[in-house]
């Protein structure tokens, strides 16, 4: 009997072990801002594509970790000699959670809503070239650009160009249906959205069952539900100051990688005195990036002279060409005939990036006699009077979306920058397949802006997340805005 | 009385017109436009047209005064233009939350106030008075969300009693969702209780004061049964406005406190719709606010008429 007993015990104890031993399968998620919908193609806002981009909707292509384009829902993609028409293969077997089969159809309806012109689609800019769609069969579908396009791949990889259903488009915003590893399953409104594993995933199925999005607005409240536990990963984590303290606890890791967000000093060229290149080129050298650096971002963050990635191979360090240098600054300014400094206007919108390096420009542009009135704006405000109404002198945002040198080629652009030697160098980039050539091209283009002190380059935004220490498999680097699960899971 | 109803319920109607008046001016001149927020800095001009056709956003400012205000009359409070789901289910699932919030922290201040109060008024300079009067000041004193922090990082992360913040659904169990309410609800009551208690002291002294307890205690009770029987039921009248202007605070003015718990509650649903400029969502829930407040302030004039004959001609 006492052997029974003891039998029983030892084998609910195993059982008891076993059943703690076994790896959590479910995690919760920090963020900052609730998406307003899920439909990744009705609006510009990141909380939406860093809920479902990759866990619930995928596209022809699709962004790794590193930034690199991979086939998606395309296996495999022909191009033709003149640059034209590209050929997509589907992959077959593949269906939505909704258990229809996905096909050619759906990628001709998702791809023509998207640049129809009653499209509400934020990035409508990313089908200009494509001409036709034409369905060739089940699982091929021809694309034909007016001109040939050599972004094309990477634009189809963005977010706002996932595939969806004609049956269930019209669910995206509230319970979107999609062809990725997680399904959705609930969204709590102001609290959290939660996604289950789909079984049926036709790649490598996720690793965990369930992810819950958790949006927690306030700093120091994303710090208590981290420290409580509450949260197991905050990817983009609100607070820079509590880092250190993250990093010194062994329950959790600090988990910095770069994100495609140039953060720069703003310069309307087309107001005066910025009209003048050496005022620009003043201002430019009155800044001490790490000192912007160190003070705003608690010194995460890697100091930029273009507007371009740091970690892109087409990269060029021109930071030299604008070093800190006030002697220079104040020479410059007595050049254009300032010799007595100026005032302008330095716009800041709500993030800390822009707020805190603001007061540090503005404490440095005064060392050279330039008196920067800063006023504080909300978004909506900032819209409407820097990015619209284009009032303003200096102003600070970080330029997130990849790849967006482009936006110095267009003169109607807030910051009013007008070049024809760079708008015709765009074109020609547009327009060339050749990745060789192409990286020449972006070179030269991040050459002229920085030599024209288009605006002030200040440095390329980190992205710094907290996370349990338990927890594998996270993006490091963001290159687009998204918290692809797939690979995430618990170690034991 | 009928007349007297009648007169108020006139006034309560003119009151909510101009209320919604104000509110959507207010909200119309505010700048930023919601199609523009939502499809962010690359969006094509044509593509913002498109959206603000869909939104209704083109229509002429009268005319949406008017829809607004005839669809409220219907219950129909519009559609979110961010969410784009209906402002009353997204109303109601926040009020879920709010209205137990008020009420739980309601039933804690007083619960805390009324003991504290009378034990005050009855120790009147002694060492419980002094004790009870310093700490009053003190609840005062702290900012509510500062205290809300402390809480937090003792309850939640050294002690881990309650969650840090978040509000689980009612639907997932009413333990769950007490145990996030309880520190939010103990952070809104603090500074409402102490408010509460030295009404109540001073309310209980100057009837303490007063002639007809003279005569009570003359007649022979003791200073506890005048207490019971005459002094508190008398004071009472000043500390049930307080609390029902505390009732009003509370469903609207948690927003901060909300923001710390990051609970899902009236006061965050406007603060998102302020910044993503929802103007109609803030529009609508304003107005629901004015129209509970317009109402508490109603049945109370109405309560006290009845109580009352003198206040009627008023």
């Amino acid at each position: 009997m006492f052997r029974r007993i003891c039998s029983i015990v030892a084998f609910a104890a195993t059982f008891a072990v076993s059943a703690v031993q076994a790896a959590q399968t479910d995690i919760t998620i920090g963020m900052q801002l609730e998406p307003p919908n899920l439909d990744p193609t009705a609006g510009a806002a990141a909380a939406i594509d860093e809920v479902v981009y990759a866990n619930v909707f995928e596209g022809l292509t699709r962004f790794a970790s590193d930034g690199s384009v991979k086939p998606a829902l395309a296996e495999s993609w022909e191009i033709s000699d003149d640059g034209l028409t590209y050929t997509f293969k589907l992959r077959s077997g593949v269906s939505f959670h909704d258990g229809s089969e996905f096909n050619a159809e759906d990628v001709k309806f998702s791809l023509d809503r998207s640049r129809d012109e009653n499209s509400t689609n934020a990035q409508k800019q990313l089908f200009e070239s494509i001409e036709t769609i034409e369905v060739a069969g089940p699982h091929t579908v021809v694309i034909t650009l007016s001109a040939p396009n050599g972004a094309l791949l990477f634009n189809l990889a963005w977010g706002d160009a996932i595939i969806v259903s004609p049956d269930t488009f019209d669910l995206a915003k509230t319970e979107p249906v999609g062809t990725g590893p997680f399904k959705f399953s609930r969204w709590v409104q102001g609290d959290r959205i939660e996604l289950e594993k789909n079984p049926q995933y036709w790649g490598t199925p996720a690793r965990l069952d369930k992810v819950t999005f958790k949006f927690i607005s306030e700093p120091t409240a994303a710090f208590a539900a981290l420290m409580a536990g509450d949260v197991d990963a905050f990817p983009v984590y609100p607070a820079p100051e509590n880092l250190a303290q993250f990093e010194a606890d062994p329950r959790f890791k600090v988990v910095v990688g770069s994100t495609e967000g140039e953060t720069i000093l703003s310069t309307n060229n087309k107001q005066p005195p910025f009209d003048n290149k050496l005022v620009r080129q003043a201002v430019a050298h009155a800044i001490n990036r790490q000192e912007i650096i160190d003070g705003a971002m608690f010194g995460y963050g890697t100091p930029i002279g273009t507007h371009f990635a740091p970690h892109h191979p087409a990269y060029k360090d021109l930071t030299d060409d604008s070093a800190y240098d006030v002697e220079k600054a104040k020479a410059l300014l007595e050049e254009a005939g300032f010799e007595d400094g100026f005032e302008t206007t330095l716009k800041l919108p709500p993030p800390s990036y822009a707020r805190r390096g603001g007061e540090i420009i503005a404490a440095q542009l005064r060392q050279v006699g330039i008196n920067a009135q800063i006023s504080n704006l909300e978004w909506a405000q900032w819209l409407e009077q820097v990015f619209k109404g284009k009032d303003f002198g200096l102003t600070i945002v970080s330029h997130t979306e990849p790849m967006d040198i482009g936006i110095y080629a267009n003169p109607d652009y807030y910051f009013q920058y007008d070049n024809k030697d760079l708008q015709d160098l765009i074109a020609a980039l547009t327009l060339e397949p050749d990745d060789g050539k192409r990286t020449d091209l972006l070179q030269q283009a991040q050459q002229i802006i920085s030599a024209d002190y288009v605006n002030g380059y200040l440095f390329q935004l980190a992205k710094t997340g907290v996370a349990n220490a338990k927890i594998t498999g996270l993006w490091e680097n963001s290159p687009t805005q998204a918290n692809d699960m797939t690979e995430v899971y618990w170690e034991e | 009385m009928i007349r007297f109803i009648a007169r108020r319920v006139v006034s309560l109607a003119l009151t909510l017109v101009v209320a919604s008046a104000i509110i959507f001016l207010a909200l119309e001149v505010v700048p930023g436009d919601p199609a523009s927020i939502m499809l962010g800095v690359n969006a094509q001009p044509d593509t913002i047209a498109a959206l603000k056709e869909e939104l209704g956003l083109n229509v002429s400012r009268p005319a949406r005064y008017f829809n607004w205000v005839a669809g409220m009359l219907h219950g129909d409070f519009g559609i979110s233009y961010t969410y784009r789901t209906p402002v009353r289910d997204m109303i109601a699932d926040r009020i879920l939350i709010s209205l137990p919030l008020a009420v739980y922290a309601l039933l804690l201040s007083t619960a805390i106030a009324f003991p504290a109060g009378i034990l005050a008024a009855t120790r009147r300079g002694a060492v419980a008075d002094v004790s009870i009067m310093g700490s009053t000041q003190l609840g005062i004193a702290i900012p509510n969300f500062w205290f809300a922090i402390i809480l937090v990082a003792v309850f939640a992360i050294k002690l881990q009693w309650f969650p840090a913040g978040g509000f689980p659904g009612w639907q997932d169990g009413f333990i769950g969702g007490i145990k996030a309410l309880t520190l939010p609800a103990v952070a809104l009551a603090l500074p409402q209780a102490s408010i509460l208690a030295r009404v109540m002291r001073s309310s209980l002294l100057d009837t303490l004061g007063e002639d007809y307890i003279r005569t009570a205690r003359a007649k022979g009770l003791t200073t506890r049964q005048s207490l019971w029987r005459h002094a508190l039921r008398n004071a009472l009248i000043p500390v049930l406005t307080i609390i029902g202007l505390q009732f009003s605070f509370l469903l609207a003015g948690a927003i901060i406190v909300e923001n710390v718990f990051y609970l899902p509650g009236l006061g965050r649903l406007i603060f998102q719709g302020i910044t993503q400029r929802d103007l109609i969502v803030v529009e609508s829930v304003v107005m629901l606010l004015v129209f509970a407040v317009v109402m508490v302030t109603f049945i109370v004039d109405v309560a006290y008429a009845a109580v009352d004959p003198r206040l009627r001609k008023r």
